[in-house]
This record gives C-alpha cells, structure tokens and sequence, in this order.
C-alpha cells in the first residue's frame, strides 16, 4: 500500500490572529505554527496504522516555502517515510491541489489521504479538488477504514448521521475525528527523521483565480449582563425581548 | 443563469437548501439573471423550492445517482452548469455540499469560496467574504473567472419568501459511474444536527462527570436546542465526539449558544464565537468565556440550569 498524506501547515491553534495595518495579509510576527491538526492526527497517523498493517509506504506532501520543513520533519519524526515539498508560496486552494496532482499523477498511490479541513482557511476543498484533478473517487469527512484487499469500508459523517461505504482503492479521502488518535514523536523518531528524505521539488507553475483582497479580525468582545441567579425569569424575559432568540 | 445545488434528503429539503436558494435569487437579481435550482434525486416536493426564489426547479432522477458518489455530483452538477450557461454555482456548505465544492472548482476552473458568509459586493469586481482562521478573522475574497463557484455557510443569510411554485423540469446528464457504494445510512431522527441547530446548549467540565447530563437534556428539551460539548468532554467520553464543539470539533453558528460549566478556551471560542448571543453559566466569575459573552450567570451550574429550565417552562406555557 503506497499511501500520500497531503499536510498542511497552519498557525498554531491558541494563535491569536491580526492582520497587517492595511488588513492585506496575515501579520506574522510571532506566531508559531504547527502541522494542521486534521492532516496529522488523523490521515497521517491512519495512514502510519494502514503501514504497519499491510506494509508498504507512508509519503507527505506539503506545497511551501523552506519556512514549512520544520513542521514536515515532524511527520517524518511522527512515522512517514519521506517528504515531499513542492517549493512554491501556497496561494489558493486550487493552486496547492494542481501542484500536488502535477506531482502525484505518475506516482501510483494507492490511497490519498489528508485532514476534512485546514484550520487556517477552513475550506475543505482541497481533497475534493484532488480527486476531480485525478480522476478518482473522494470519501469526505471519513471518521474511520478499513482495509480488505482493495476494497475500503469507510465510515463518514453526512448530515445529522452517518453513512457506511465501500470503495476501491485507490481514492481520495479526507479525514475527520475518530479516524485515529494523536502520536507524539519520540526521540528515536526525532533522530530518524533527519536522515529520512525531504525532496524539493520545483512548482508545476499552476495559476491562481481567486485571492484574498483584504482581511479583518473578527473581535469575540461582548458587553456582557450580568444576571441574578435567583432570578432565572429575568434571562428568559432578555432573551425573548431583547435578543429575540426564543 | 446562477445555479443552486438543492440538496434534499429522501425528498425533503432542509433549511440550508432554502437558504441557498434565497441566496442564489438575491445574486441573479443583482446580475440580472435568474436562478434555477438543481435537485439530484426525488423531487416530488421540489415545486417548492420556487417560493424561496428558485425561478426554475431542475431535477435529475436517475438510479446511478441513488448513492452519493461525490465524483459522480460533480459531474452531473457540472454538466447541467454547462447545459445552461451558469455563470455561478452555489451549493450549502453542509457535509455534501462541502465535498462537493472543491470538485466543481477543479472541474469547471474556476474560483471558489467555500463557507461564505454574507452576498457578494459587485461592484468592483466580485468579493464574497468567509470566517477564517476557525473564526478569528474574515477574509474577503475576489473571484477572478467567469464562472464562480460558492458554498455558503449555514444561517448566513435566513430563507425568503420570494416568489411561488414552480414546476419541476427533467434533465438527463451522463449516469454515475458508482465508484463509490453506500452500504447504510443512519441518520438520527428527531434531533436537528448541530451545524444546522439555531439554539445550542452545550456543557463542559464543569459538569464533573457524565452521569448529571440530565438537567442539559432537559434545558435542551425545554426550547428545542441540539446538545454540544466542548473538547475535553468528548476526549474523555463523557459524551460522543460528533457533539463537541470548537476550534477542531463543528464549527457553528447558532441564534443563541448557552454554555454551561465551559471556561472558554481560545480553541473553543473558534468555533462558536459567531454565535449570535451567547449565554454562560460558570461558578467561576474569571472565567475568560464571560468576556465574550451577552448574558452570564455567576452560579453552580447544578443550581441554576434547572431554574433556567423552570423559567423557561413557564414562559412557554405563557407564550406557547
């Protein structure tokens, strides 16, 4: 089983976010950033189980600048085999999953997998964008697989439940809770991982159709009231009147 | 021709598609265009779709399209847009509408925003705004093709009576290829799914434990609300994961979320801060969730929600 995980690499999660003074780009300074959460406890580590399984190989990719290899080494440090980073500013979404399809179209992997979302634009799209750019099919917001021969039963979320399907590999799956559950790396991987590959390669040159033109931080102040706990009637009287929810 | 993917389960359509189809109308007025809305599947009810704005109902009932193969929409999403000429495709940003989105944008090469949250300003070109970085920030985004994908989030904008009935025209598209076959589906019924729930209670913590969670089942019966955790709930199985709320659980943004024994880490805030009032209970007065909050009460929990239900019980028997 020769197995991708597309990985992304985001803010941390406690990050508070600003924005440069004209709001056209993120603010950098100090923040600190991480492998998106969904991309590594869940696709990365199913991915490593699927591995020790039934052999095979674990590969990230991330589309980046060298600014991004710490968070790949991670994955390495975590179980992967080799990296792969496609040395290109990751500009939209279309653009990383061209890169990405650009690269792994010739490579014969039997299972592409990644997180349901990022956590910094939280558009859910890439996976979906793989797919269509492959040719394959794509099992959204997957919460478990498993594997029999070629044939994958998986476990999705769908609206208000969940739905149990079939398909053969290879697909495109993204990934949500459940799936697996978090590794942190230990030494013998940290010392591993800096003798395991981490190729560059260069950009496809994939175009751009939409982009951000400005940004605001959204403020989570609220005047709050400060209510009587005797006095319960009085919240039920605001809520009806004043807010007008119920 | 703006096209709006109407998605319907077994027949019935929930309130993001109305949602989405309100929306769709409001663009095509704005473009002066009209909006069709596009139904895969049984649309027996379908006509209705027009009272929300949809000028046309369009709908493709084909056995190959009976399991949801998200390869398979796409195509046929894409094949009606290019039948048509549309200039815009919307879908809801709802599970199906999320793993569809990013298909039809590599599909059909063309710009996308997904989760959108208000209409577009078109004015200067064409920008549509979304929540990023799991709430903290909005981007405003430019479209830069011809044809523009958007998938918009829940409670964004509210369902309008906008115009009446109408009838439902047959397409037929190329049929599913069913790579992809669904073995069961379960879906839990009389219960509305938290992305979609306009009132949320949701308790953390402060709850001690999972035996007490009675007394948020009973606040959460008293108005209708769907029950949400937070993180640290979820993680140690006090209650099931699909319930827990925030930065790396469901994003959601309801009418009223009420929290309860909840501190208010930065990753829960995330995902609920777009909430549109929010009430918290918590003992503890420096609780950080009290800063963004609309409402707080300073109390034991075990006190004071079961007076919260009380006081609600009885203005609904007043007011029902």
């Amino acid at each position: 089983m020769k197995i991708l995980v597309c990985v992304s690499r985001t803010p941390e999660t406690t990050a508070n976010i600003s924005f440069s003074g004209d709001n056209s780009q993120l603010d950098t300074n100090g923040l600190q950033y991480i492998m998106n959460p969904y991309d590594e406890w869940y696709a990365l580590v199913r991915a490593l189980e699927l591995k020790e399984q039934v052999g095979g190989s674990v590969s990230i990719i991330n589309v980046g600048e060298a600014e991004n290899d710490p968070v790949i080494r991670k994955g390495l440090a975590i179980g992967a085999d080799e990296a792969i980073r496609i040395d290109a500013k990751p500009t939209s979404s279309l653009f990383v999953a061209k890169e990405i399809a650009a690269y792994a179209k010739d490579q014969g992997f039997d299972l592409i997998m990644l997180g349901k979302e990022s956590i910094d634009y939280n558009g859910s799209l890439i996976g979906g964008m793989l797919a269509e750019l492959m040719a394959l099919p794509y099992i959204s917001y997957a919460t478990s697989m498993d594997l029999n021969g070629n044939t994958a039963t998986l476990n999705r979320e769908i609206e208000g439940g969940t739905e149990i399907c079939e398909v053969e590999t290879p697909f495109v799956l993204s990934a949500a809770k459940g799936m697996a559950e978090q590794r942190i790396p230990n030494m013998r991987g940290i010392m591993m991982a800096k003798r395991k590959p981490l190729n560059v390669v260069p950009s496809a040159g994939s175009d751009n159709l939409e982009n951000v033109s400005s940004y605001q931080v959204v403020s989570k102040d609220r005047n709050i009231k400060i209510l009587d706990p005797e006095n319960m009637e009085e919240l039920v009287r605001l809520l009806h009147e004043e807010a007008k929810v119920i | 021709m703006v096209l709006v993917f109407a998605e319907n389960n077994a027949g019935k359509f929930k309130k993001a598609a109305f949602e989405a189809v309100s929306y769709g109308k409001k663009i095509a007025n704005q473009l002066s265009c009209d909006c069709a809305a596009l139904v895969i599947g049984d649309a027996s009810s379908a006509g209705e779709l027009g009272v929300y704005g949809a000028d046309k109902v369009l709908n493709i009932n084909d056995a190959s399209f009976a399991d949801f193969d998200a390869q398979n929409y796409v195509a046929a999403i894409a094949e009606v847009s290019n039948n048509i000429g549309a200039k815009l495709i919307i879908v809801s940003h709802s599970s199906t509408g999320r793993s569809l989105v990013g298909g039809l944008a590599a599909r059909m090469n063309a710009a996308v925003i997904s989760g959108a949250n208000a209409l577009p300003t078109l004015d200067d070109g064409f920008h549509v705004s979304k929540n990023v970085f799991s709430g903290k920030g909005i981007a405003n985004f430019s479209l830069n093709t011809d044809v523009k994908i958007i998938s918009l989030m829940g409670n964004s904008i509210q369902p309008e009576n906008m115009g009446a009935e109408v009838s439902v025209e047959h397409v037929s598209v190329a049929p599913g290829n069913g790579r992809v076959k669904v073995v069961e589906r379960k879906t839990v019924s009389g219960t509305v799914p938290l992305p979609e729930a306009e009132l949320v209670v949701s308790a953390g913590r402060g709850m001690g434990g999972p035996d007490k969670w009675g007394i948020i089942d009973d606040l959460a019966n008293s108005i209708g609300a769907t029950t949400a955790c937070s993180r640290p709930v979820a993680d140690t199985g006090w209650r099931p994961h699909h319930e827990h709320v925030g930065q790396t659980g469901v994003a959601i943004r309801p009418n009223l979320y009420i929290a309860i024994g909840i501190s208010g880490a930065i990753q829960h805030l995330a995902g609920v801060s777009s909430s549109k009032t929010i009430v918290v209970i918590n003992k503890d007065a420096d609780a950080p969730f009290f800063k963004n909050a609309d409402y707080g009460v300073v109390a034991d929990l075990f006190d004071v929600v079961p007076k919260l239900t009380e006081a609600i019980k009885a203005f609904k028997a007043v007011n029902a």
